[in-house]
């Protein structure tokens, strides 16, 4: 069984029959419960639940400080290639937009290594487009050789892998991996992903599974708001993550909350996902899964990012740069998307410490 | 002093034990340890960064504290020991807290792999301390195993949920010759107070003092109930020797 099969169990439930039946009184309960099923779960996500947000708010902080303390681990991408095979409608290395394709050598990314290394991080987010020949799993097992030497942590956000290349990679020493499935409503889905391997729905959402298998200790998941109804979407991720957990113990889960940024191709967001909305998907989401790690990127501003701290964020993206390379080599490309918070990794941890976080650079060993 | 615990030939006055976690700055430790008295702080090995600067762990310990790294992250007993000696590789001392857990959504510890990785570690010269789920026949292993003290969880990590496990670490102070030293879940200083009065050796807390909204004063509090609850374990009916020795047996009238 993997999520596949899990998922087959919602097939034409009725969100909106299901939101109109949760009232304030329900809210209420769920907030005040020590642990929360699934429904429970949607019931925070309903639109009756929006005008919860602050009890919902104190309960998620609380959660949070008492698993993860008052500290916030920080990481960075690496963009390591930008060729891909894909075309989702919403992305720019789309593989239709006219943009310069290249990939780091080992050489240059000895050297982005060094320029990361030098801020302190000792955790890694490496990436990839959709590319099976260009950035093959050889390759990538290659640049983790390089990266093996400047970081402690090394996680992934590239296409998706069988089980016997996932458990290559963590010989190489990956101990985590990143998978969005970007969108859990399949025929949603298929349209927005009209040709390339990523057209394999089913491939994508069974990678995590796989991934846990093959010995990852760290897997992310998330659906990129803005593509189809959030509070599906973020209920699919939640079930997502919860099934993870009990399939699979002894990793540790988490979720990111990407909303769609502008990029080269310029699709814009089919739905609009607001602050609040943002806020009470994660402020269910971490009373739903009080162990659970939330991780916020860049693609928000600076001030909302500071704002949602406290409420449940346990991992933040400083420093970053969506161009191939960027820090130490390459040219004046153009990035996956931009960026709003260009906050460099001290100024980060200068924030976090003035609102009473410590900045965490290593939370893993290498072992 | 007499009552002293001694534990890998050190002797410790406090028996509180500190957890280094989750701190908002690690600068706050020495005030921490000031204010508490406790003189053995654990430190999670995956998190010890010598490169970290202001955050770095290490600087932050008093010389007089005792570093008890942590095997925390470790899923199975050869994760446990690889982190275990690099610790040692990276001069963090011989004692070492056993943490194998392989159950993400209520961290409880692995006990069979925990006994596994006692005996490894313990056969290597480390002074070993496992963390374990309060089960009779795991601590007789571990203590077998060559563990210098077995410390039962009170409630799962993070929960401030109290002394749960009370009747099965009373069970394990009187059955297992170690001392016990209760560690996670407690919530209060009055609950660590009660552990002591039952008789564990130490108490160790963590979240509940990171997460109070004086963290300072929060440890101050754990001292002094730690400190109160052995007190009241030495005064009290539970200290059999000392009613061994009363002055007037209330049968003494029999042999008259
Ligand atoms: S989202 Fe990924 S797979 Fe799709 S076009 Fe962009 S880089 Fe390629």
């Amino acid at each position: 069984m993997t999520f596949f099969d899990e998922l087959r169990r919602f097939d034409g439930f009725d969100f909106q029959g299901f939101f109109a039946s949760v009232t304030d009184a329900d809210v209420s309960r769920i907030i005040a419960k020590e642990r929360l099923s699934g429904m429970d779960y949607l019931a925070l996500l309903s639109p009756r639940a929006a005008s919860h947000l602050e009890p919902m708010a104190r309960r998620a902080q609380e959660l949070t400080i008492r698993h993860f303390g008052r500290a916030v681990q920080l990481f960075t991408p690496l963009y390591l290639a930008n060729y891909c095979t894909n075309q989702c409608v919403y992305c720019g290395f789309n593989t239709k937009n006219p943009l310069e394709r290249r990939k780091l050598s080992l050489d240059e990314v000895e050297a982005e290594a060094r320029a990361i290394a030098e801020s302190g991080l000792k955790h890694i987010l490496i990436l990839t487009g959709e590319d099976h020949k260009k950035s093959s799993v050889s390759y990538i097992a290659d640049c983790v050789q390089v990266l093996k030497r400047h970081f402690t942590s090394i996680s992934l956000e590239v296409y998706p892998l069988t089980r016997e290349e996932y458990a290559q990679l963590v010989a190489a020493g990956v101990d985590g991996m990143t998978m969005f499935q970007e969108v859990y409503d399949e025929p949603v889905y298929l349209e927005l992903h009209p040709k390339g391997p990523k057209r394999d729905y089913r491939f994508r959402l069974e990678a995590p599974d796989r991934a846990a298998q093959a010995g990852m200790r760290l897997v992310n998941i998330g659906a990129l708001l803005g593509l189809h109804d959030w509070r599906q979407e973020a209920f699919f991720t939640g079930v997502h993550t919860d099934y993870l957990q009990r399939a699979y113990p002894d990793i540790e889960v988490a979720i990111s909350t990407p909303r769609m940024r502008p990029h080269l191709g310029g699709f814009p967001p089919k739905v609009i996902v607001s602050d609040a909305d943002l806020v009470q998907y994660i402020l269910a989401f971490r009373l739903f899964m009080p162990r659970g790690g939330v991780t916020l990127s860049t693609r928000e501003n600076a001030k909302l990012r500071d704002n949602l701290l406290p409420l449940g964020i346990t991992k933040m993206s400083a420093g970053v740069c969506t161009q191939v390379g960027g820090r130490a080599t390459g040219q004046e490309d153009t990035g996956q998307f931009e960026i709003s918070d260009e906050r460099s990794v001290a100024e980060m941890a200068e924030m976090l410490y003035s609102r009473g976080y410590q900045p965490v650079y290593k939370d893993w060993q290498y072992l | 002093m007499s009552d002293q615990l001694v534990i890998g030939g050190k002797a410790l006055q406090s028996r509180l034990f500190l957890g280094s976690g989750k701190y908002s700055t690690n600068a706050l430790i020495p005030a921490i340890v000031e204010a508490s008295g406790a003189q053995v702080i654990t430190v999670a090995v995956r998190r010890v960064d010598p490169e970290a600067g202001r955050e770095n762990i290490l600087t932050h310990i008093p010389k007089s504290c005792v570093l008890m790294p942590n095997t925390s992250g470790a899923r199975n007993a050869g994760e446990a020991v690889r982190i275990a000696r690099l610790a040692r590789a990276a001069g963090c001392g011989d004692w070492i807290k056993i943490e194998v857990i392989s159950d993400n959504r209520y961290l409880l510890p692995d006990n069979q792999e925990t006994i596994e990785a006692t005996r490894i570690l313990a056969a290597e010269g480390f002074t070993v301390l496992p963390y374990m789920s309060p089960d009779l026949m795991a601590a007789k292993r571990l203590y077998e195993a060559g563990a210098a003290a077995i410390m039962p969880l009170g409630a799962p990590i993070g929960t401030n949920r109290g002394f749960r496990t009370k009747e099965l670490v009373r069970i394990m102070i009187e059955e297992i010759p170690l001392p016990i030293i209760v560690d996670a879940g407690i919530g209060r200083p009055s609950e660590a107070c009660e552990c002591m009065e039952i008789g564990a050796a130490a108490v160790l807390a963590n979240t509940a003092i990171a997460s109070a909204s004086d963290p300072v004063a929060m440890a101050r509090a754990f001292g002094q109930a730690v400190a109160a609850g052995r007190a009241a374990y030495l005064a009290g009916p539970g200290a059999v020797h000392e009613t061994a020795r009363a002055s007037s047996p209330l049968t003494g009238f029999l042999h008259e």
